[in-house]
This record gives C-alpha cells, sequence and structure tokens, in this order.
C-alpha cells in the first residue's frame, strides 16, 4: 500500500477570491486513517490556514460532514486507504453557502430544525404527583429508528429538491417531525401538520431517496417522509368522508 | 381549517394511479402494442372483444385504470417540469396544463369506453 | 414557514454556486430518478394508444384490424417497446420503494420489507394472468 496520498481540498477566501479552487497536499496513508485525519495532518503540519469543522471523530456529533469524491460523508468514517491510489477530492457540503474553505453555513438548516416543534407537545400535562409518563419497548420502537439523527445534514446535501430550492424544509426535519409524531407521549401531531402539509414541506419531496442513501446513522428520512405522505392523505379521505367524525 | 388543502388529494390520485399502471399496463402492452400486432400471439376475435371490452366491471376498471394513469402522469410531469427544467416559478400556467389534460382525457376515456357496443 | 431562507441577495462573503439543469446528469442515482420520473410520459402514451384501440373495436372489424397494422408499423412498434421498458422499470422501482411508504406491523413486530415487495410482484403476476386468460378468450 502506499504511504503517501494526494488530497485536493477546495479552498475559498473570500478577502481574496470570488470562486473556490483546489490545493493539493501529500498526506501519509496510514491503514488506519480517515479523511479527517489528513486534514488535521494538513492543518498541523502543512498549512494552518485550512479551515474546517470536526469534533468527535466518532461519527456521533454531526460536525464533520463534507463531500468527498463527490460524494457527501462524514470524514471521520471515511477510510483514506479506500480511495487509494487517490486523489482523493474534499469539497463542502453541496447545497448549503460556503463560507470559507470546507465551512458552510448552518442557519437555515437550524432554522427548519426548530420550525416542527421538536418537542413533547402535550393537550394537557401529567401532575408531577402522577409520576414519569411511562412507554413500553414496543412503543419507543415506533419512534426509536427517527431519534437517531445527528444532525449532520448529509442528507440535505444529498437531496436534489433542496438544492433547486431551499424552501423545501428537508429530510432531517420532516424526520424529526416524525420521531415527535409517533412518540406515545406526544399530542402535537395536528400542529405539527400545519407546517409539514404546506407546499415547501412535505409535498416537495419526489421520493429521490438519497437522502435514505447517505443517512450514517439509518434513520432512513425519506421513509419518514412516505410515511407521512400517507398519513396525511388517509388524513384528508377521513376529513372528506366523516367531516364531523374524524 | 379554512381551505381544505388539495396536495393530499393529488398525491392519492397519483399514488393509486402508480400502482394500477404498475400492475395492469405492462401486460397489456405486451398484448396489444407487441405480441398481436407482430403476431407472437393469434389477436382476440373482434366479437370476442367487444363482449369483454363491453362487460360493465371491465369498463369500469379500464376506467379507473385510465384515469387514474393520467392523474398519475399529471402530477410526476408536474415534479418533474419543477425540478427538471426549473420552471417551478411557471406553476400558474404548469398546473392547469397537467392536472386539466389529465382531466380532459378522462372525460375522452369515459366517453370512449361508454360507447362501446 | 413562508418566509425565504436567511440568506441575504447580495452577500458578498457567502460562495452560493446555482445548481445546473443538467444537475441530473452528474450522479448515477440521480439519472435513474429522472429517467423513473420520464416514464409517466409513457404511461399517458399507453392511455391514449389503448383509447385508440377501444375508439377502433367500437367503429367496427375491420377498424380493428387496421389498428392492429397500424400498430404492427415500425414507429409505433418501436415506441411501444421503449415505453414498455419505461414501465417496466416505473413497476419494478415502484414496487421496491412500497415498503419505504407502507409500513404494516401486525402483532406488533414489523412486517419485513422484501415481503411487502414480494407480495406487489405476486400481485402484478397474479393480475397479469388474470388480464391475459380474460382477452386471450378464456
Amino acid at each position: 500500500m502506499a504511504d503517501h496520498i494526494t488530497l485536493q481540498l477546495a479552498r475559498y477566501r473570500p478577502e481574496a477570491e470570488v470562486e473556490p479552487s483546489f490545493q493539493e497536499y501529500e498526506v501519509p496513508c496510514r491503514e488506519d486513517w480517515v479523511v479527517l485525519d489528513g486534514l488535521n495532518y494538513v492543518k498541523d503540519q502543512l498549512d494552518g490556514t485550512l479551515s474546517y469543522r470536526w469534533s468527535c471523530r466518532m461519527g456521533i456529533c454531526g460536525s464533520c460532514g463534507m463531500t468527498v469524491n463527490g460524494e457527501p460523508k462524514l470524514t471521520c468514517a471515511t477510510f483514506l486507504a479506500d480511495y487509494a491510489p487517490g486523489p482523493v477530492r474534499v469539497e463542502p457540503l453541496r447545497n448549503f453557502p460556503v463560507i470559507r474553505d470546507l465551512v458552510v453555513e448552518l442557519g437555515d438548516f437550524m432554522r427548519k430544525l426548530t420550525v416542527v416543534k421538536p418537542w413533547i407537545v402535550r393537550q394537557v400535562e401529567q401532575p408531577l404527583s402522577e409520576g414519569e409518563y411511562r412507554q413500553t419497548p414496543a412503543q419507543m420502537d415506533q419512534y426509536h429508528q427517527f431519534s437517531m439523527c445527528i444532525n449532520c445534514m448529509l442528507c440535505y446535501a444529498a437531496c436534489p429538491v433542496y438544492g433547486l430550492d431551499p424552501h423545501f424544509i428537508g429530510p432531517a426535519a420532516i424526520a424529526l417531525a416524525q420521531r415527535y409524531n409517533l412518540d406515545s407521549r406526544d399530542h402535537g401531531a395536528a400542529e405539527r401538520d400545519d407546517i409539514l402539509a404546506q407546499h415547501e414541506g412535505i409535498w416537495s419531496c419526489t421520493f429521490v431517496g438519497d437522502c435514505t442513501r447517505v443517512c450514517p446513522q439509518n434513520v432512513d428520512p425519506a421513509g419518514a417522509i412516505q410515511r407521512y405522505k400517507v398519513k396525511a392523505a388517509t388524513e384528508w379521505l377521513k376529513g372528506f368522508f366523516l367531516p364531523r367524525g374524524a | 381549517m379554512a381551505r381544505r388543502p388539495i396536495e393530499p388529494l393529488l398525491w392519492l390520485l397519483f399514488s393509486a394511479g402508480g400502482m394500477l399502471a404498475a400492475l395492469l399496463i405492462p401486460i397489456l402492452l405486451v398484448l396489444f402494442g407487441l405480441a398481436f400486432p407482430l403476431g407472437w400471439l393469434s389477436p382476440p376475435s373482434h366479437a370476442h372483444l367487444v363482449a369483454v371490452l363491453g362487460h360493465p366491471v371491465v369498463r369500469v376498471g379500464l376506467f379507473l385504470l385510465c384515469t387514474l394513469s393520467l392523474f398519475h402522469w399529471a402530477h410526476r410531469f408536474r415534479y418533474t417540469l419543477y425540478d427538471g427544467l426549473q420552471i417551478k416559478h411557471l406553476n400558474e400556467l404548469i398546473n392547469p396544463l397537467c392536472y386539466g389534460g389529465a382531466i380532459v382525457g378522462s372525460v375522452a376515456a369515459g366517453y370512449l369506453l361508454w360507447r362501446i357496443p | 414557514m413562508n418566509q425565504p431562507p436567511p440568506y441575504r441577495a447580495f452577500h458578498p462573503r457567502w460562495y452560493r454556486p446555482r445548481m445546473s439543469t443538467w444537475w441530473w446528469l452528474k450522479r448515477r442515482s440521480h439519472v435513474a430518478f429522472i429517467l423513473r420520473e420520464l416514464s409517466s410520459i409513457f404511461v399517458a402514451w399507453f392511455v391514449i394508444f389503448f383509447l385508440l384501440l377501444v375508439a377502433a373495436v367500437s367503429r367496427g372489424e375491420i377498424a380493428y384490424w387496421e389498428f392492429l397494422s397500424w400498430a404492427a408499423r415500425p414507429g409505433t412498434l418501436l415506441l411501444n417497446l421503449v415505453s414498455l421498458s419505461f414501465i417496466v422499470f416505473h413497476a419494478v422501482t415502484w414496487f421496491n420503494l412500497t415498503p419505504q411508504a407502507l409500513v404494516v406491523r401486525l402483532r406488533g413486530r414489523r412486517v419485513p420489507g422484501p415481503l411487502i415487495a414480494a407480495s406487489n410482484y405476486a400481485a402484478w403476476v397474479l393480475l397479469s394472468a388474470l388480464v391475459a386468460w380474460l382477452v386471450l378468450g378464456g
């Protein structure tokens, strides 16, 4: 195995240029190194001006999402040796504005997460004297998959609909809404419907399915969205045929 | 809610149309588009076809197939124009053309199926 | 929700590339997606073709045989062959994706996805057999 590999890193310095360019760096290619290790090597030894986000380096914080050879990936979970002999092209996450080098602007995503009311909504709060809300394992199983999201935004980078129309609320936000809708403790489905049933909500999705493909946590946001569509359609039918009884 | 949203209905028609189209169109296209014209299978007699197509259950079934398939096309094509050609801003033109076309086709289907002797 | 994303129109610093009209050519999964979506055009063509058949049958025996001759012309045959390929592609992708949209729970356990897809394929075979039997003179 070659002991070095070339990284082609996107550089964008807004104070000096109007468009990104690429810069090449030779980094060691150790068997257990990931792309993030390569970036850290560049920052420590070769070029301290490189800007990028990272934190836990173990696939749980969701900070290090970037585009590696055209695919959205967590750089801490992508092994350099898999790309040997290289080169490995690292660009910022797609569909988000680039602030600098490999750093993107997250504001739209963060706002959309809050818009779906990601908390337990109760019609009546249980008094403290009655103790905690109880939930069987089967009840938790209903929403557990959708609670695994680490907010890494790879799904937004993969979604062509979001790329074409930034108004689209997006896969992770809808999966998050489903996480609460399917929670037995929650009564907020109707409130979330008002937001998600709009045109930039679930209906913009055309089930490309790339969001599920790139998700590092198997959340299956595409499935969440389609299930929401089915539910919205059945609610519509109920409202049409049983206007008062529904 | 002040105005009942129409998107769930359109999606429901799209879904039903997609399922029916997937289940029924391949065999019909193989038979009437390839096998009979090419003579791989001898085509049914005119009288037999009139009898089959004229049966009330078959007429209704075919009407559902044609109508829902057209609405499936309308919904999917509308979104293909939005995403493929990026002309979402022309939605006030695209939506009537697509769904209007489906309605016109459905009326034609109803009329033609009713007119079978 | 109708407020636009918080990006100011002429921000001097952020780099925001526009998505090209050919965005879908850049990834295999997107090419497959667009082809799947274009299959709807051939679904609409089938409806037209079938209604022409119905009209011909209604007009009489001669019109019916003339329709079959027209269907045998190379142009029509090619169109129908291409249509069949697209519609089969639509059917396969549709049946494979159904388990993601329809989660069925029996006695608390989730029915496995492949089973739901398999039942779609079984229905496809059964219905096709039924239609063929009806048409061929059962």
